[in-house]
């Protein structure tokens, strides 16, 4: 069993376990003692396999970045989870949890979004097989990430506004939680990362875990070995980076770099960088680092991406963080948003405002010639329109009164 | 000196009247004032919220008191020396209700020694696993004179419920039905078949059932089917009329019992 994982009793190293009330406490149960035994029947990796294949669109190419390779002085390879249906690596898990629910007996689906990601990944799967589906998403985000609001309406789900708190995605999660004491029978809880209490961040790491597995072969057949010498991944909550992480975890030669978002710089007071402004507490039931005052408030975090603005992060990333095994950088809006245009122009990729922060430490760090670096291209721009015409505008201006 | 808890569940065994509030809501000062009306209109045990800024299980009442007790400035410093002063003119048993993550950054033994010291009889967190407890806290909250209380639901197991009256040193919290805080309908069929099942559990711990309790019918009937019964969130709703602060408080226990 390797030391990154989940251990028996639901922690990673001193992180992890399931803090929840007893409200919870049977729905929890019977999942941590189903989980692994229905997931890995023969019937459920056939139908699991058949849908990331014919519906998701899966693999996902692995593909050598020229010009960005030319631009940093490595070989840039991304794994290109913005092709898979709905635009980003959300939908692995939400196929997964899906078919899970379905054995599991539940007739209602409830899910959490920040970016809306998530949520239209989940309102995809619900509409494909049929079942009611109920996304909770912060007031704030509603507003931000108009687009997916309207493709979740469209897929004939129900967007609940989370009002309280900072009306962002911590808050979206702690509706969704209250949703499910209320109706603990017949819903499942589709939380959409690496978060929650035992077995949710493992779970979800299972059914991400796709993507590590492809870029092995992959990059085989690129390079003659499976074996990168960085892994880069943005960290919200950290399900696109644990997947793109699982399979290499016990291999020390691959360095292992998650990106935080440092919103307006990390001691503006704005920010998201959780693992670096924050400490050991407990959120959304788990056992991790997290952004708290003295007093164990949770402190309201900002970033200009819904999908990254999380006061904590996946208890698996607290370890790894912690144990030296990962390395953390970070990213500020401004940088994020220069990736973004910089992808755009170099490799005709527009990618989401999430993924560019993972992009925006290539800058920072220093590579050798032959490095294999693969960066997770976690999901598409589309849904950030708005705020990259705004930021292009606003380009545009500056570079008219240098004039 | 015995815990206030343990003499009143030695004392009474029925119609066990326990009000919740926020510390710091609709003031911050007020905290010390509710408790002494509280006491003053016959009620047997307060439950001090301590305010959270994500408080899990709670309904929008009590999120709502949570976040307006914050913006006050509530902090846990100054909620012992809240309590403090409360407990220089009341007598009875004070417990506090928070989530575990506040006693964690607090630290568990300095928020237990300030317990004792400030005259606080008893805990309920909700979130923290009994297994846990067990293991690493059940000493220091003896060693402190700190009682603890566990939950249960409709849903918990018998075997849990076993757990949970074995490591409970206050009283069992039983969660009148799957919900989170608030509720303010009548008892269904079920839920009185559910608090029959677990009257007849034999169960060393008293039990008080909370939850959705919100008028004196509710109260009655969970009265009838326990040791007592919990009020948090429709005494908190009344907190927030109009009235002076004493009216409120004894008007709405007048309506209870
Ligand atoms: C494209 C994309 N990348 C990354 C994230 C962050 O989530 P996680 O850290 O779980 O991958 C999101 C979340 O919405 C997203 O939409």
């Amino acid at each position: 069993m390797s030391q990154y994982q989940v251990d028996e009793s639901g922690f990673y190293g001193e992180f992890g376990g399931a803090y929840i009330p007893e409200m919870l406490h049977s729905n929890i149960e019977h999942l941590k003692n189903n989980y692994l035994k229905l997931i890995y029947e023969d019937k459920f990796q056939e139908e699991f396999q058949a849908l990331l294949k014919d519906y998701v669109g899966r693999p996902s190419p692995l593909y050598y970045a020229k010009r960005l390779s030319e631009k940093y002085g490595a070989k840039i390879y991304l794994k290109r989870e913005d092709l898979n249906h709905t635009g980003a690596h959300k939908i692995n898990n939400t196929i997964g949890q899906i078919l899970l629910a379905q054995r599991l007996g539940k007739k209602r689906i409830i899910a959490e979004t920040g970016a809306g990601q998530h949520g239209v990944a989940t309102a995809t799967v619900c509409a494909l097989m049929g079942i009611e589906c109920i996304v909770y998403m912060g007031k704030i985000d509603i507003a931000r990430q108009a687009p997916n609001v309207a493709r979740m309406r469209m897929l004939g789900a129900e967007v609940r506004p989370a009002l309280s708190g900072s009306q962002t995605l911590k808050d979206a999660t702690n509706e969704a939680i209250r949703d499910w004491i209320n109706n603990p029978e017949d819903t499942h809880y589709i939380i959409g990362s690496v978060v929650g209490p035992h077995p949710y961040p493992d779970m979800v790491a299972r059914f991400q875990s796709v993507i590590s597995e492809e870029m092995r072969w992959q990059l085989q057949e690129h390079e003659g070995t499976e074996l990168p010498d960085y892994i880069v991944a943005c960290v919200g909550g950290g399900s696109n980076a644990a997947g793109a992480y699982y399979h290499y975890l016990d291999e020390p030669s691959v360095k292992i770099i998650a990106v935080e978002a440092a919103g307006k710089g990390i001691d503006s007071g704005e920010s998201a960088a959780t693992s670096v402004l924050g400490s050991m507490g407990i959120i959304h039931g788990s056992k991790t680092l997290l952004m708290q005052t003295e007093d164990g408030q949770i402190v309201e975090p900002y970033s200009i991406s819904a999908g990254l603005d999380y006061p904590g992060i996946g208890p698996q990333h607290a370890h790894l963080i912690n144990s030296g095994r990962a390395q953390v950088y970070s990213a500020t809006d401004e940088e994020a948003l220069a990736s973004v245009l910089e992808l755009c122009r170099l490799e005709g990729i527009i990618p989401a405002l999430e993924t560019a922060h993972a992009f925006a430490v290539l800058d920072k760090m220093e590579f050798k010639k032959d490095d294999i670096v693969i960066v997770n291209l976690s999901g598409r721009g589309d849904k950030d329109l708005a705020t990259f015409t705004e930021y292009l505008n606003q380009q545009s201006g500056e570079q008219k009164t240098d004039q | 000196m015995e815990n206030r808890l343990t003499s009143l569940f030695n004392d009474k065994s029925s119609d066990i009247l326990n009000v919740y509030f926020t510390a710091g809501h609709p003031a911050l000062e007020d905290t010390a004032t509710i408790i002494q009306y509280l006491s003053d209109a016959g009620v047997d045990l307060i439950e001090v919220g301590v305010p959270y800024s994500d408080p899990m299980a709670d309904g929008e009442t009590i999120q709502r008191s949570s976040s307006i007790a914050l913006k006050n400035g509530m902090t846990l410093q100054t909620l012992f020396r809240q309590i403090k002063t409360a407990r220089a003119e009341v007598s009875l048993p004070l417990i506090l209700m928070g989530y575990y993550n506040q006693m964690l950054q607090y630290g568990i033994e300095r928020f237990l020694q300030d317990c004792q010291e400030s005259g606080v009889d008893g805990l309920i967190i909700p979130d923290l696993p009994m297994g846990i407890y067990e293991r690493d806290y059940q000493e220091l909250f003896d060693q402190y004179n700190v009682k603890m209380t566990f939950l249960i639901t409709p849903e918990t197991t018998e075997d849990r419920i076993r757990q949970a009256d074995a490591l409970s040193s206050g009283f069992i919290y039983m969660v009148s039905k799957s919900s989170i805080t608030g509720s303010a309908s009548d008892i269904s069929d079920s839920q009185q078949a559910y608090f029959e099942r677990i009257a007849a559990m034999d169960l060393k711990s008293p039990r008080l059932i909370g939850f959705g309790i919100h008028d004196k019918s509710t109260y009655q009937t969970a009265c009838a089917n326990s040791h007592g019964a919990i009020i948090g969130s429709a005494f908190i709703r009344a907190l927030e009329g109009d009235d002076s602060l004493e009216n409120k408080v004894k008007g709405f226990i007048g309506k209870i019992r």
